[in-house]
């Protein structure tokens, strides 16, 4: 068994700087936002709003400056998610390409494109989107089977993704596509990542209404569709080990414990401070918020680690456990302690907590399921 | 970490994985004072570690005191180093020498009163049988007093630990000081409940080995039970949820450690680290159990010297329920505007 360790990270000065900076941009930019939108956390969308954060330097802050990137320490991107996932702020339009499209084209992706892609992502202008699940592959990609065939131009893409969040507001999508056969001896071969501008022709994307009543992901069909030969992103083949590595990327961050914030924000406020000598509203909201700060903890931890060039993937796993289970009880503790059915015309508090109950559901599928994850972490155990 | 932290660590965790036996568990079950143990932690200064030099200790920080604790916690140490870790921050803070041999902590709450001379019955003293000096805190005070003449009834918790009620009349007090820190809790009570989140926390880190090594040798089905998704999962939670006690207990020393004169914003802390803790030793406790099936119910399997601890410390200093109402009341009476700024400060330095 490994030695997990999570030696609690201190912050340097200049991002505490920065978080002041972070605060007065939120209060001039959110004035008067409404409640339920703060709810929609990192899945909610203002493109007028990503560009605006990408004029201040705060997307792709950490990617080198000849990308248009801000040359700035994983700690101060740290602090600028933290305060905006805080604030509710509606950073969901440039979230993918800012947390994993970007930094994957860093790490795999040509010269080429870095230059063509990168600099329209830091200014908020440019949305990306990730094709993995398919109808017959979710938790298992081995069995993906859209297939991507060479032609003498590039590439031609023939089949379907589903659950793609975002997919109809997004400009590009990263797609993983099998180019090969399956192989029974590696069933993770064969896959290739390709990067698809969602205007090509050939494309249908259709919006799946969820159970929180938004249209939030996707059906996105693909026939014939022929793309460059500077479409691949990374080795033919590759792909698996690739989106691994990607999806590394985002266990970790303050968004594992901070999108339900906005029902623990307004449930203090529904109780209010009279409910302070209440015990059991008392007790409520402290197991919450020490769990919340907790998490906070761990995961800055994680962002220390990950500054010093560590990988530390078994922790990530941890966080994503164990802020997935923390966010999706907030609901739950909101309801028992405030004995409120909402009612979709009430007060703030009524409105956050009908959609965030409803949302929650998704935070435990989204980014590999629970179980998956917890596959992940018993092999760290050394069980598998 | 410091290089005294490092070397700390090393020693608790060499000397303790070394000397804590099953056998000398139970033995200190049956009754038996290991003297060998404990001359060999005194030995070694981590008995001492937190007050400053000139105070005969080693002058190291509450990083230093996390990793002894935890070290202390997995091994199932049966002794009361982590009461003597703390009386001696204690003796420190008064300007008050710290003697030789096992310390009794007790807190503020068991009412004792000090004059010339200290008096009044203190319940359930850890390791109150064995302790050579008394260190009790009494309104802003610490006195340190002898053992002797000092009425003990034994008691003990769920796992065997002494747990004496202690009664002084009129006993001589060989020193006392202020304690010079302000706080808005008892701080006896907040450093034991310290101490026991990292006891704690090493508690489950050794529950969940011992569970997943088990998983790994014994096979059912034809093969490891380890190989059986539900086992997997299980162990997946339990091994997280033992994670974030870490974590939360650890993040307390240090808001301790960086507290100086002020304990009020690492209560809260300490308050999340006991009752994290608290609800991760239910996890574990029943993961743990459930994989080790009919040879963890017995006592001849070392696993319950890890888990009637966890269900013993989880009541000691306040449990989980108790410091999450103190959090709540805090930020409840701070109003939401203050929640995020104010965990952000306090978490920051």
């Amino acid at each position: 068994m490994q030695d997990i360790r999570f030696t609690p990270g201190a912050l340097p000065p200049e991002a505490e700087t920065l978080r002041a900076e972070v605060r007065a941009f939120i209060a001039e930019n959110m004035k008067g936002y409404p409640g339920v939108r703060r709810a929609k956390s990192w899945a909610g969308a203002d493109p007028e709003f990503s560009r605006k954060m990408g004029a201040k330097g705060w997307i792709g802050m950490t990617w080198p400056t000849e990308y248009g990137g801000g040359g700035r320490s994983a700690l101060e991107r740290y602090v600028v998610l933290e305060e905006m996932l805080a604030a509710g702020a509606p950073v969901s339009a440039h979230w993918v390409a800012d947390r994993q499209s970007g930094p994957l084209l860093l790490r795999f992706g040509t010269e080429e494109q870095r230059r063509k892609y990168l600099p329209a992502i830091t200014r908020g202008e440019s949305y990306f989107c990730i094709g993995m699940s398919e109808p017959g592959a979710g938790s298992d990609l081995a069995g993906i089977r859209t297939r991507g065939e060479r032609t003498k131009t590039g590439w031609r893409i023939n089949g379907q993704k589903i659950w793609t969040s975002k997919a109809h507001k997004a400009h590009y999508m990263i797609a993983l596509v099998r180019t090969r056969p399956q192989d029974k001896e590696d069933r993770h071969a064969g896959l290739s990542q390709v990067l698809i501008d969602l205007k090509t022709p050939g494309i249908t994307i259709r919006p799946i209404r969820n159970m929180a009543g938004e249209d939030m992901f996707n059906e996105v069909f693909f026939e014939d569709v022929d793309l460059p030969e500077d479409a691949l992103v990374g080795t033919e083949g590759g792909g698996w080990g690739q989106v691994t590595t990607e999806l590394a990327f985002e266990r970790s961050g303050p968004e594992r414990y901070l999108s339900a914030y906005q029902t623990i924000f307004e449930l203090v406020r529904r109780l209010g401070p009279e409910a302070a000598t209440d015990p059991r509203a008392a007790e409520g909201v402290g197991r919450l918020v020490a769990h919340l700060g907790t998490l906070r903890q761990m995961s800055l931890s994680i962002a220390t680690m990950l500054e010093k060039g560590e990988a530390p993937n078994l922790a990530a796993a941890f966080v994503k456990e164990l802020g997935v289970a923390f966010e999706q009880s907030v609901p739950g503790r909101a309801f028992d302690l405030t004995g409120v059915s909402p009612l979709v015309n009430g007060d703030p508090f009524d409105q956050v907590l009908g959609y965030t109950a409803m949302a929650a559901r998704s935070y435990s599928l989204r980014g590999g399921t629970r179980e998956i994850m917890r596959g992940i972490i018993a092999r760290g155990l050394g069980l598998r | 970490m410091s290089e005294l932290t490092n070397i700390l660590a090393d020693t608790s965790a060499r000397l303790l994985g070394e000397l804590v036996t099953r056998d000398v568990l139970a033995g200190a079950e049956a009754g038996a004072w290991n003297n060998g143990l404990w001359a060999a932690l005194e030995e070694n200064g981590l008995t001492r570690a937190l007050p400053p030099e000139d105070l005969g200790g080693l002058g190291a920080g509450f990083d230093a005191a996390f990793v002894i604790a935890f070290a202390a916690g997995k091994a199932r140490a049966p002794v009361p180093l982590l009461e003597t870790l703390a009386a001696g921050w204690l003796l420190g803070r008064a300007g008050i020498e710290q003697p030789d041999g096992p310390l009794g902590l007790i807190g503020e709450e068991a009412g004792l009163i000090l004059g010339d001379t200290l008096s009044g019955t203190a319940r359930a003293v850890p390791w109150g049988r064995q302790a050579a000096h008394f260190v009790a805190v009494v309104e802003g005070r610490v006195a340190l007093v002898t053992a002797d003449g000092a009425g003990i009834a034994e008691d003990a918790n769920i796992a065997a630990e002494p747990r004496d009620h202690v009664t002084f009349s009129n006993a001589a007090v060989v020193a006392e000081g202020k304690l010079g820190l302000a706080t808005s809790l008892p701080p006896g009570r907040t450093l034991g409940a310290l101490m026991r989140a990292a006891q704690m926390a090493g508690a489950m880190e050794g529950a969940v080995a011992a569970a997943v090594t088990h998983a790994r040798d014994r096979h059912q089905f034809g093969r490891p039970i380890g190989k059986f998704q539900a086992v997997q999962q299980a162990l997946a939670v339990a091994a997280a949820r033992a994670a974030e006690a870490r974590a939360a207990a650890e993040t307390a020393f240090l808001a301790v450690g960086r507290a100086n004169d002020d304990l009020t914003d690492a209560e809260w802390a300490v308050a999340a680290a006991k009752l994290v803790a608290g609800e991760a030793a239910e996890v574990v406790y029943d993961a743990t159990h459930q994989v080790l099936g009919a040879m963890g119910f017995t006592f001849e399997h070392e696993l319950h010297f890890w888990t009637r601890r966890l269900w013993a410390w989880r009541g000691e200093f306040g449990a989980d329920g108790q410091w999450a109402a103190e959090i709540g009341r805090r930020v409840l009476a701070e109003g939401a505007e203050a929640l995020w700024p104010g965990l952000t400060a306090r978490q920051g330095a």
